[in-house]
């Protein structure tokens, strides 16, 4: 009965430091682009007062929603006893912290003020799903850091599983908090509906699967250390199960608000004229986030293939951010109904769809969010002991219970 | 027993203050100029009630916001400050066509205000819905929040400012029923606009006051809340539409 | 042999920081280091409202305060409202209260204590009273006269 060792990345190699500058390169551009943004005000940018959340916020909710669903693994192992798993917590709490790290960043440099990053610390509304969420994840950074605390700490074992617990629980509210942000929004056709909650949950499970299971075959391979077919075809089998559940949730939600006559010109506008958020609905995220990496996925023999499940994990992550495209910007795009029946007319957009058109600061930015998380990720992989120095089926089949 | 004047008239005195604050009755604020002393209270609540029929093409209520607000366009639609805007409807089945002011509708219920999360945009006791320039951060959740597309978030440095009116980069911002008028007991420039040079259309007033002629024309004629279905009992309040 | 080593990369290292040390004082003792002292001119007749020591340690103090009742609550009296402090302070040449030798800009240069109150408050002074219309009175209280006797209103609401 072999124990799990886990080792730090070596992180010398020229590879390692091409790949840390590369990085550092593409955040450097975020931080310029936040600066230029913030210097000369927003009117340097795409967003206008017709869509005030624009590509940062997009890459950004991206980020925040994959990070809770990253620590999935983690909560398999710890919460339901899963010993297959176990090995992989160390990485998943990582790299839930570092996605959120990311997505924050993006977050709070779009502000209109962001040196006013204090006052939203300590001044809470406490009515507001957007403050909740601010808690949530400074809570979240705790109390996963102290999950990885007692999973890296020997003797503190014993405690992975009520922290785990609580981590669990924890970023189920959060997802669902961050859903809420849109749910509870009544204004807009778009918004203004319960499943936004559970649609989130269940694109942070997709999403940070598909996250996850691209970085630890990037480090295992940049590292030669051994993965084998046994952890692959679980996450495979997973990841295809959560996009299943995704488009469930896709189809009831479009269902449910072509029922409403009401809602036809929202639905038309998404589903058929809408330009490019059509095209990024059918092609990004119905095709590419949904029909192909189920075909890759559950095919006997093509989902076998590792290129294969990268393959349809990337996937996953392009049809999310159309999504998330399609849900933050076309929802904003779509004009406010305030005169139902009625044509609407004003010198400031009302009544039309309004034009975006993503700006470099801004996708810079939104970029850099992920350089950040990865970064963070590849730095904390070189620092402390994340990864088992062998994935290999007859190494993770042999964990005794109760390793952490 | 025989009262003299003097008891007579103190007992009176008595009996008339007793009366004022037997339950059911209220005693409304003197009739007087508001000293600077005094806080807003919810006493009040201030609305305005707009007739869309008296209202044409004509924007003067537009231009002496802006004008008395320091809002100064840059020639950038999309992205300039708006408090008040000239907006026609045409309704797609009969083609009956007609035009309306919009700005805050300084609800009762702001979605605004409950989604603000460091409570900078809050509503003052006498219900005009503001945004406390301090604590905002420029999130803009309120723009996205609001029903009526009323915010607007100010996308370049600002200079010019008028001293009653700090407006700056970087924060959101909307009509304030220019507040700094009414603490001196005026009217939102936009009503003095409409009266003066527009169509008459603007009556603004305190719509706690049954005697006021706000609540009077309320109460003589129909008038709606815009997406009343959201029941946020606004402050504005539209007729002819 | 080793501990010959690190005594003389000790002893280098606190050379260095000690040449540091005292470039740091020369220059901090220089005249050039505080920068231009603050120009503080004032061009009004009349007192402060508050005491100058007062005023040097505490007015933000006051602003803020001010600035809570004025904002939240409309409670605008002019004692300690920063309008009032601009009306005075401001330069009579500029017209403000910010620049070179700005009352509140070279005081806060010097200081370097930056204030971010000017990128939404103007820093020149209100049109005295009389450039000013007056105020077109509300409808409803133009039978406002001086004080008049309490209202009292059935429950009508």
């Amino acid at each position: 009965m072999a124990t799990i060792h886990y080792s730090e990345l070596d992180g010398r190699s020229a590879g390692f430091f091409a790949l840390l500058a590369l990085l550092a390169v593409m955040v450097a551009g975020g931080l310029g682009g936040a600066w230029y943004m913030e210097h000369n005000g927003h009117y340097v940018t795409g967003m206008s007062n017709r869509i005030v959340w624009g590509v940062p916020h997009v890459f950004a909710v991206f980020l925040i929603v994959a990070a809770s669903g990253a620590l999935n693994v983690a909560s398999i192992a710890s919460v339901f006893g899963r010993e297959l798993y176990k090995p992989l917590a160390r990485l998943s709490g990582v790299l839930s912290i570092t996605l959120l790290a990311g997505g924050l960043a993006v977050l709070v440099l779009d502000l209109g003020r962001p040196e006013r990053l204090i006052v939203a610390m300590t001044h809470y509304n406490f009515k507001s799903i957007f403050a909740w969420n601010i808690f949530l994840y400074t809570g979240f950074f705790a109390i996963v850091a102290a999950y990885l605390w007692v999973m890296l700490e020997r003797r503190m074992n014993a405690y992975s599983k009520p922290l785990g617990l609580l981590a669990f629980l924890w970023r189920l509210i959060l997802t669902t908090g961050t859903g809420s942000i849109f749910g509870f929004l009544v204004a807009r056709e778009a918004y203004d509906s319960a499943l936004y909650a559970p649609l989130f949950i269940i694109m942070s499970f997709a999403f940070g699967l598909a996250i996850f299971i691209l970085v630890l075959m990037a480090a295992c391979g940049g590292t030669r250390r051994p993965l084998g077919d046994a952890i692959v075809v679980r996450l495979t089998a997973l990841l295809g199960q959560f996009v299943v559940v995704l488009m469930y949730f896709v189809v009831v939600y479009h269902l449910t608000n072509l029922y409403f006559t009401g809602r036809h010109d929202f639905e038309r506008f998404i589903l058929v004229d809408g330009g490019v958020y059509t095209a990024l609905f059918w092609l990004g995220q119905v095709l590419i986030g949904g029909m192909l990496p189920l075909a890759l996925l559950f095919h006997p023999i093509w989902s076998r293939s590792r290129r294969v499940v990268a393959a349809a994990s990337v996937c996953v992550i392009l049809g999310g951010l159309a999504q998330i495209y399609v849900i933050i910007i076309g929802g904003q795009a779509y004009p406010l109904v305030i005169f139902p029946g009625k044509e609407v007319a004003s010198r400031i957009f009302d009544g039309v769809i309004a034009i975006y058109a993503p700006s470099l600061p801004e996708v810079a930015l939104g970029v850099s969010g992920i350089a950040l998380a990865l970064v963070l990720t590849a730095v904390a992989l070189k620092v402390l002991p994340l990864l088992p120095r062998s994935l290999a089926d007859r190494d993770v089949a042999a964990v005794p219970p109760g390793n952490a | 027993m025989s009262l003299d004047r003097r008891s007579f008239l103190g007992l009176g005195a008595a009996a008339f203050a007793g009366a004022a604050i037997t339950p059911g009755l209220r005693l409304i604020e003197l009739v007087q100029a508001r000293s600077p002393e005094e806080a807003a209270s919810t006493l009040k609540r201030w609305g305005l009630l707009i007739d869309t029929t008296r209202c044409s093409d004509c924007e003067v209520c537009v231009t002496a916001c802006h004008t008395e607000n320091g809002v100064t366009g840059h020639g950038r639609p999309a992205t300039d400050a708006q408090w008040i805007r000239k907006v026609t409807l045409s309704d797609k089945r009969t083609g009956h066509a007609q035009a309306l002011p919009l700005m805050c509708q300084h609800c009762e219920h702001p979605p605004c205000v409950d989604v603000c999360p460091t409570g900078a945009s809050f509503k003052r006791a006498d219900g005009i819905v503001l945004v406390d320039k301090h604590t905002c951060i420029g999130c803009r959740y309120c723009v996205m929040a609001c029903p009526y597309g009323a915010r607007s978030f100010i996308h370049e440095t600002v200079t010019g400012q008028k001293p009653d009116v700090p407006r700056g980069k970087g924060t959101v911002e909307s009509c304030t029923l220019c507040v700094h008028r009414i603490d001196r007991d005026g009217q939102p420039a936009c009503v003095d606009a409409c009266s003066k040079d527009g169509g008459k259309a603007m009556v603004f007033g305190d719509l706690n006051d049954g005697a006021g002629e706000l609540r009077q024309r309320l109460r003589r004629e129909p008038s709606i809340q815009l997406r009343a279905d959201l029941a946020l009992n606004t402050g504005v309040r539209y007729q002819g539409l | 042999m080793k501990f010959k080593r690190d005594m003389r990369s000790g002893a280098s290292g606190a050379t260095v920081f000690l040449l540091i040390l005292a470039g740091l004082a020369a220059v901090a003792a220089s005249p050039h280091a505080r920068g231009a002292p603050p120009v503080i001119k004032i061009e009004k007749p009349g007192q402060c409202v508050e005491p100058t020591a007062l005023m040097r340690r505490d007015h933000m103090k006051l602003i803020l305060h001010q600035r809570d009742q004025t904002m939240v609550r409309g409670i605008r009296t002019t004692k300690h409202s920063l309008k009032n402090c601009i009306d005075c302070h401001a330069s009579p040449k500029t017209n403000s209260v910010l620049g070179k030798e700005g009352f509140c800009e070279s005081c806060h240069t010097y200081a370097a204590v930056q204030m971010d109150c000017f990128e939404c408050h103007s820093p020149s002074p209100r049109a005295p009273p009389s450039a000013t219309k007056p105020l077109a009175v509300r409808t409803g209280a133009a039978a406002a006269g001086p004080v008049a006797a309490a209202r009292v209103e059935g429950a009508a609401r």
